[in-house]
């Protein structure tokens, strides 16, 4: 078997450690036995319809942020909503979750317009959400990563955000959301990298990934001694001292 | 007289006199936080008395090491120096630092002064000093938590420098594309330096290249060589921006494991002089070349350079080396992707087989956010055959990374917090075996204060 991981702006977007992600992707699948390609795609460049399988979108400076939303208004952005409606699994880290809601306003000009895939939208803040974060999630369990962002982003009535902060900021700073979920979507201001700490998110997108394009399949598990210690030094550390 | 620097001066050396007597460190930040509430003009008014004077450092790698080689070349060249020696680079260590040399009526004795500077504290240092030379080294991604994005910090020195008196000199390392833009419009004053060596290349852009587009078009640059992370010689295809002329160039580069590098300093229209400097890797030829670049702006003629090169001792915590119960332990301090890139490059390129020890602190002078670990190109352990430990308060982070980059597991230990790590790692090395310790910053003043506590390695105020 093998899989296409399709990394979005990797080069321009990929702030706070955010490849590690795409590391943890790659090696899950190499370790068992699945081949797994990475392609990086970048401004300009067009998404072929079907040839990917997991999306990995990370964050990035604002003028990044700016380049990557222009680049989406058009054919590349109706193929990337498409895949996702139709079950391809995703995941976006703070400036690309911005950009898969209604529209990031910042602090001056217009909106960037998003893709709307979430029913969110985030606005600019004045003060920026920095530290460990550990979030409650139904899904997926304890989850742990470190924010750091000053955009606030709100949940509209047909979003499911992908858990509960118990420590941190999480969406807003208000209403202790963290994330949004939709499909097999997945979006969120864990940075830190979160799929190496938290490998039953990434075992999620690979299987997801896996059934789309062979069929119903069971993931044989890892050796995750050094994930779950690195998770609880971490869970630790962010309840001592965000 | 001015009562109340005098009393600033006065309240900062009694109080790291008394700090150093208790034992409780350098004795640096809390005098200068002391001073700079007595008289918050107290460095402007300490550092305009030098008839020589200032030259503030910046960059996020390679400041303290810089600094401590110009400051070499300076004393050589017969100056009584100014210099922030222990590395505390905030407004209050740089004060501190000042009233350490100065009278109790708030006379400096020096001529000349060495500054470094954190990027962050940059503006207000350059404001308070308004330096003879500015000398910029690099800008990285580091610390995001503590400086926010590179822009950011990008924006807040252009601003510095815009506001600079017309008399001050900018030295550049124009390898550095964010720096050479910032830097465009000063050209009449700017002296730029950069490699001219393509041997030593890399391959490829490696993944921690922060700033590898055009801040004018957005464009990404394509890199005629790039020599470490995004630095080199640059063009961008989309509006021609390119790495500007070299006034003063390193060529004929020459690493030579893990002890001396040399290469040859080339100014255009003079012939070329070779110097040569007992620290090794190519970031400490930047480092070098930076000293010479900012020596020749000050009119320091090759022979005096020379001789100051060849006396830099490794600064605390840079490749130091440290004997301990009959062990050999090399001290390699790590901040940042970039640094811990070219620490991975230099072990991988002396081909050193010996045993790794990385302590990974997450505390606010280390930075909070550990993901940078990740930014790293660690990979080429992968293939070593030695075993790495891991420790610190993010150890479990490292090792983590470390899997990830393909280092089996058998090979991966995670040995806990100081002082304990350095106990288990101590045992583990064969007597007179060499081990290899990577600390990040608060990792590192924990492993000196272990090893003090063992009777070895210096105090570093005392350096």
């Amino acid at each position: 078997m093998e899989l296409t991981i399709c990394w979005l702006y990797g080069r321009t977007m990929n702030i706070y450690g955010d490849r590690g992600n795409v590391l943890a992707l790659a090696q899950r699948c190499r370790w068992r036995g699945i081949e797994a390609r990475v392609i990086e795609l970048g401004v300009g460049e067009p998404l072929e319809p079907g040839r990917c399988d997991i999306f990995f979108w990370g964050g990035g400076q604002d003028r990044e942020q700016v380049a990557a939303a222009r680049d989406l208004q058009g054919p590349k952005g109706e193929i990337l909503r498409r895949e996702i409606e139709e079950g391809a699994p995703l995941l976006a880290i703070c400036g690309g979750y911005q950009l898969l809601g209604h529209y990031y306003r910042p602090h001056q000009g217009e909106p960037l317009p998003g893709l709307g895939v979430f029913d969110a939208w985030t606005e600019a803040g004045s003060r920026r959400m920095i530290g460990n974060v550990v979030v409650e999630s139904e899904e997926f369990g304890e989850l742990v990563g470190f924010e750091n962002h000053s955009g606030r982003t709100f949940l509209g009535p047909q979003a499911r955000p992908l858990g509960r902060v118990r420590v941190g900021c999480g969406n807003n700073g208000e209403d202790k959301t963290e994330g949004c979920r939709y499909r097999n979507a997945i979006g969120c201001y864990l940075h830190g990298p979160v799929l190496p700490k938290n490998p039953q998110l990434a075992d999620f997108l690979i299987e997801a990934a896996l059934r789309r394009r062979y069929g119903e399949v069971t993931l044989p598990p890892l050796d995750d001694t050094l994930e779950r210690l690195a998770h609880a030094s971490a869970v630790s550390r962010a309840q001592s001292a965000r | 007289m001015d009562p109340r620097l005098s009393l600033a001066v006065g309240v900062s050396r009694l109080s790291a006199a008394a700090i150093r007597r208790l034992g409780r460190g350098g004795g640096t930040a809390l005098p200068g936080l002391l001073a700079t509430l007595i008289d918050p003009g107290a460095l402007g008014k300490l550092s305009r008395q030098l008839p020589g004077g200032c030259v503030v450092v910046a960059g996020t790698n390679g400041k303290t090491t810089t600094a401590r080689m110009l400051a070499t070349i300076l004393e050589q060249a017969g100056h009584r120096v100014v210099h922030n020696r222990s590395g505390s680079n905030l407004v209050r260590g740089i004060t501190a630092a000042f009233a350490e040399q100065s009278s109790l009526l708030g006379r400096v004795r020096g001529e000349i002064a060495v500054i470094e500077a954190d990027e962050a504290a940059f503006p207000a240092v350059v404001r308070q000093t308004r330096p003879r030379i500015v000398l910029l080294l690099n800008l990285f991604r580091d610390q995001l938590d503590r400086y926010g994005e590179l822009d950011t910090v990008a924006r807040s020195w252009g601003e510095a420098l815009r506001a600079l008196p017309a008399e001050s000199r900018v030295v550049v390392n124009v390898d550095d594309p964010t720096l050479a833009a910032l830097t465009g419009e000063l050209a009449g004053r700017r002296l730029a330096f950069g490699l001219a060596e393509r041997r030593v290349a890399l391959d490829r852009l490696p993944h921690a290249a922060d700033a590898s587009v055009c801040r004018r078009c957005g464009t990404a640059f394509t890199y005629r060589a790039a020599f470490i992370s995004h630095l080199g010689d640059y063009r961008c295809p989309g509006c021609g921006f390119e790495r500007p002329p070299l006034d003063v160039a390193a060529g004929s580069i020459a690493l030579e494991g893990l002890e001396r590098l040399s290469f040859e300093v080339t100014v255009p229209g003079r012939k070329p002089w070779p110097v040569e400097v007992p620290l090794s890797g190519l970031y400490n030829v930047y480092n070098a070349l930076a000293a010479v670049a900012a020596s020749l702006a000050l009119g320091i003629v090759p022979e005096v350079i020379q001789a100051g090169l060849a006396a830099t001792r490794a600064a605390f915590g840079r490749l130091e080396r440290v004997s301990y119960r009959g062990r050999s332990l090399v001290i390699v301090l790590i901040k940042n992707p970039t640094g811990l890139n070219e620490v991975v490059r230099m072990l991988a390129s002396a081909r050193v087989e010996a045993p790794l020890l990385v302590l990974i602190n997450d505390l606010d002078a280390d930075g909070r956010d550990v993901s940078w670990l990740w930014d790293a190109d660690l990979e080429p352990l992968s293939e070593a055959r030695f075993p790495v430990f891991t420790g610190g308060i993010r150890g479990a982070d490292m090792a983590l990374r470390l899997k990830y980059a393909g280092v089996p597991q058998e090979r991966l230990r995670v040995l806990g917090d100081l002082p304990g790590a350095l106990d288990a790692f101590v045992s583990e090395l064969a007597p007179g075996q060499t081990g290899y310790i990577l600390p990040t910053y608060t990792a590192m003043l924990a492993l000196r204060r272990a090893l003090a506590g063992r009777g070895v390695a210096p105090a570093f105020w005392r350096q």
